[in-house]
């Protein structure tokens, strides 16, 4: 390329070893000045580790990082600060208590110092940006959107002119996204230069103005968003065609395996969170739930595992009443459970992988000898998990945090599955997790399916809804507003019901 | 041996954290005037002769006791994640209720004994059981209430010393309670001393010892072999995992007060029954805040914990012999301060390099407060998770890879 401008920011053949990985090889990526620049790549493929050389968070073993054609070296972020380099990061950095103006100005007190000037730049920050940052408000009266404009506020106040933001909509609902984008715009407009890592292929179709995909460490290539499918950019990232989350023939049988009836459960304001909610889930059934997030799935899920109180209905689990058991006695009684966020719910990140086998199971064989834990059955059988789910770790003594999401995701399936529930609970199952394990635990989910396990799917991922589920039901505002068939509908009418713009198939509970 | 490997990272920060805080003692000896090196040989000196040294390994190990147990007391409470601040309060209630069972009854000696170490451990247990009470319907934090418990438990056993269990004559400088009869007076080990060819000191070697013990390994056993010490930990590591696991978390946080209660209701009783058989105004004060200084020194680990009480219990003995030699004794407690700083600083440092490197996949020693409850230790959420809250996203992968935890197929050590 010939370009008289030199580019904003070029990484030449950038290497990463940490001890028995290389996380990054031979990365390429060239992003030129006032353009959004969209980094693509399935989880663990090396794009955060790439970001963090890029803020100096660590030196990379080879190669050379240019800004506006000149090398630099970075030492730490505040060398790349120095050189006009930011970053949003994905988890916020604030402090709730503090103001908008104090959260920008904590740490850069040295810019314009804490008085007038500083309250006067981000005045004019939010101005030139559209940021709409009121200074004297509370971070913690502050949205998830607000917020993340004021982390992009602290980047501009230390004077960055190359933005990275990693996995921004993330943690933001599809309003947010919109309006995220238009602050997008403005800063382009504004002629700075943002780097947008992200795995949502449609979102990054729709703001980049170039994609660079990274698979196993590497650059793979770099696409044009307006001619590119998402589903070419997808198997570009993968290397691979796609795994479907289709299932064979229905194995529905006719004895139900749970029943809710009526099931309520009370929310934060005079709205319960979970409204009259009756279905029903037969053996080798998969009944999937639907939604946009926070309209209920999650206090639903909690609710059936006995871990949020009724508020009315009942819960039936083949033909006992269970709604005053304990979490213990559902568990014992063969619900088997995969949460929604596994770090909070699923894993004891700071315990060895034997211990994580043993979670949930402490009453029963093998993990339980009498009153005591039978140490030696669960590190045997938390062998025969990690080589039979395909878990990648040194050995059951390796603490849990130190494999990745994929490997603790069918850590927790391989266990949930070892004790031959009636009924499982899936929410999310696949969220977080690479490619591989993804179709891994589909076939898992599939194969108990067919053996005439009774399964609750929470999912995000209408694909995945659609594929594997023989009954689909949408929850909006915490009751249940569709019934569906996933053999008929399509994505689009799927979303339709999810936002409500769709209401003309009554609930036809089950 | 990874087990020895893993033992070897585990002593280290807590190695490393006495020696740093030698050494800022030292400084601060030496900004006072005092030789640090002079210091150090009076409190290494324990006498010349065998009587005298075996004498002051006596002492050495009778104050090492009820520390021992105070450590055990708040090590219990704290592998759950729960401040047991209050065993202070506890103790003082369980020995001065005990001391007054005692002397009350008379019965033949092994039923006495036992009939006072039943009364102390059911007294710990339901004051610490307050405090449990409270938090599970009140949501009390237990920091608070445990603390406060402290002043409750403190005027509660004035109260009782000077009235209704008063025992020793009007006018008399020091008030106690009525004598235990001999009947309840726990038997000395300086037999045993004898047995082992060493010198019979002037001091009894307290029987408790082993009593001590005996609880030392069952508290073991039952945090790390059994299931209910499984749910204890896990409940410390992540509540909120714990209780996703059938963990009735109301059920273990009273279960675990209590039996931390029950404890430091233990904690008197040495000094109660081997030497002082009365309880008074100048019964030992203070081993309640010090169990949580050997607790955190411990690493709230059962044999740590022995160690830590070891130590403490040799600072303490120099005291005396550092103002014999015109040594300010308060010395010893700008050491021992130190240490504490200096452990939960070390922990703190040695649980984020543990984590770290378990992160990006290299070989993984456990964490310094792998039990999650020391210094600041971690939040429910045990820190910032290593691949975050990830988006809903169309049928492709979620979540931002922290590259680097891809293939942790890090060396095993």
């Amino acid at each position: 390329m010939t370009d008289s401008a030199p580019l904003a920011v070029e990484l030449r053949g950038i290497t990463k070893r940490f001890p028995g990985v290389v996380a990054n090889k031979d990365i390429e990526l060239r992003v030129a000045r006032g353009e959004v620049h969209a980094i693509v790549g399935e989880n663990g493929a090396g794009k955060s580790t790439l970001m963090k050389t890029l803020y100096g968070m660590h030196r990379p073993d080879e190669g050379q990082i240019l800004l506006d054609g000149r090398e630099v070296v970075f030492k730490s972020p505040a060398d790349a600060i120095a050189a006009g380099v930011g970053m949003v990061h994905q988890h916020f950095m604030l402090a709730d208590n503090l103001t908008v103006l104090e959260n920008v100005v904590l740490g850069a007190e040295k810019a314009h110092g804490i008085g007038a000037a500083a309250r006067a730049r981000i005045v004019e920050i939010s101005d030139s940006y559209a940021l709409g940052l009121e200074p004297d408000t509370l971070v913690e009266d502050l949205g998830v959107g607000d917020r993340q404009r004021v982390e992009i506020a602290k980047v501009l106040y230390r004077g960055a002119t190359t933005l990275i933001l990693d996995e921004p909509t993330a943690v933001l609902v599809p309003q947010e996204v919109d309006e995220l984008f238009g602050n997008l715009a403005e800063l382009k407009r504004e002629g700075l230069t943002v780097i947008f890592i992200s795995h949502k292929l449609d979102e990054v179709r729709k703001v980049a103005d170039s994609i660079t995909v990274i698979r196993r460490g590497t650059t793979v290539g770099t696409a044009d968003p307006r001619t590119t499918t998402a589903k070419q950019l997808a198997e570009l990232m993968v290397g691979a065609e796609l795994p479907t989350p289709q299932t064979r023939a229905s194995t529905v049988r006719d004895t139900p395996v749970l029943q809710l009836r009526g099931v309520t459960v009370a929310g934060q304001g005079t709205r319960p969170a979970v409204d009259g909610v009756t279905l029903t889930v037969r053996e080798g059934e998969v009944l999937g739930i639907a939604g946009v997030e926070g309209n209920g799935q999650a206090e639903l899920v909690d609710a059936i595992m006995g871990l949020r109180p009724l508020a009315a209905g009942t819960v039936v689990l083949g033909s006992d009443d269970i709604s005053a058991w304990t979490t213990r006695a559902r568990r014992e009684g063969g619900i088997g459970f995969i949460p929604e966020d596994r770090h909070r719910q699923g894993m004891l990140l700071d315990a060895p992988l034997w211990e994580n086998r043993v979670l949930g199971h402490q009453t029963e064989a093998p993990a339980a000898k009498g009153l005591f834990i039978d140490r030696k059955a669960s590190i045997a059988d938390t062998e025969r998990i990690m080589r039979e789910y395909d878990v990648r770790a040194p050995g059951p003594d390796t603490l849990a945090v130190a494999l990745s999401g994929g490997n603790q995701q069918k850590l927790i399936v391989g266990r949930e599955m070892s004790a031959h529930p009636r009924l499982l609970i899936a929410a999310h199952p696949t969220r977080g997790v690479d490619v591989g394990a993804q179709s891994v635990i589909w076939e898992l989910l599939k194969d108990a399916r067919a053996e005439g396990m009774g399964i609750v799917l929470v999912s995000a991922d209408l694909d995945e809804l659609i594929g594997l589920s023989d009954t689909l039901v949408v929850m909006l505002r915490g009751a249940v507003v569709a019934t569906l068939d996933p053999g008929q509908v399509t994505p689009e009418q799927l979303g339709g019901h999810m936002t409500g713009a769709v209401t003309d198939t009554p609930a036809g509970a089950a | 041996m990874r087990a020895v490997s893993r033992l070897g990272q585990s002593l280290l920060a807590p190695a490393l954290a006495v020696v740093i805080a030698l050494v800022i003692s030292a400084a601060v000896m030496l900004a006072i005037g005092v030789d640090p090196f002079r210091a150090l040989e009076v409190m290494v000196d324990f006498g010349d002769t065998p009587s005298q040294q075996v004498t002051a390994i006596v002492v050495v190990l009778n104050r090492a006791v009820p520390l021992f147990l105070a450590g055990l007391a708040v090590a219990i409470a704290f592998r759950m994640g729960l401040f047991n601040i209050g065993v202070e309060g506890q103790y003082r209630m369980a020995t001065v209720l005990s001391a007054g069972a005692g002397a009350a009854i008379s019965l033949p000696a092994p039923l006495h004994i036992l009939v006072i170490v039943v009364v102390a451990m059911l007294v710990g247990a339901v004051w610490a059981g307050i405090v449990a009470v409270l938090k599970v319907t009140r949501g009390v934090s237990e920091v608070i209430s445990s603390i406060m418990l402290n002043f409750i438990a403190l005027g509660l056993a004035s109260f009782l010393l000077t009235g209704p269990l008063r025992g020793s004559e009007p006018g008399a400088s020091i008030i106690t309670t009525k004598e235990i009869p001999e009947s309840g007076w726990f038997p000395s080990l300086n037999g045993v001393l004898g047995a082992l060819g060493l010198a019979n000191p002037p001091r009894q070697l307290y029987g408790f010892l082993l009593v001590a013990v005996v609880v030392g390994v069952l508290v073991a056993v039952l945090l790390q072999r059994t299931r209910f010490g499984f749910d204890l930990r896990a409940t410390g590591l992540s509540a909120s995992a714990a209780s996703a696991s059938g963990v009735d978390a109301k059920r273990m946080v009273i279960t675990t007060m209590l039996l931390s209660g029950a404890v430091a209701g233990l904690i008197g009783l040495p000094d109660l029954l081997g030497s002082n058989h009365t309880y008074g105004t100048e019964f030992t004060s203070g081993l309640g805040f010090l169990g949580i200084a050997v607790a955190l020194l411990g690493r709230n680990n059962p044999v740590g914990i022995a160690v830590a009480a070891l130590l403490f219990a040799f600072l303490d003995r120099a005291a005396v012999p550092l103002q014999i030699a015109g040594i300010p004794s308060s010395v010893v407690t700008i050491i021992q301060g130190t240490i504490v700083l200096a452990v939960v600083v070390a922990n703190e440092v040695s649980r984020r390099i543990a984590r770290r490197q378990a992160e990006s996949g290299v070989a993984v020693a456990p964490p310094a407060t792998g039990d999650g409850s020391t210094g600041g230790g971690q939040g429910p959420d045990g820190g910032p998770p290593p691949d975050g809250p990830t988006g809903t996203g169309p049928a492709l992968t979620n979540a931002s890879g922290a590259a680097g935890r891809t293939s942790p197929t890090g060396s095993t050590s």
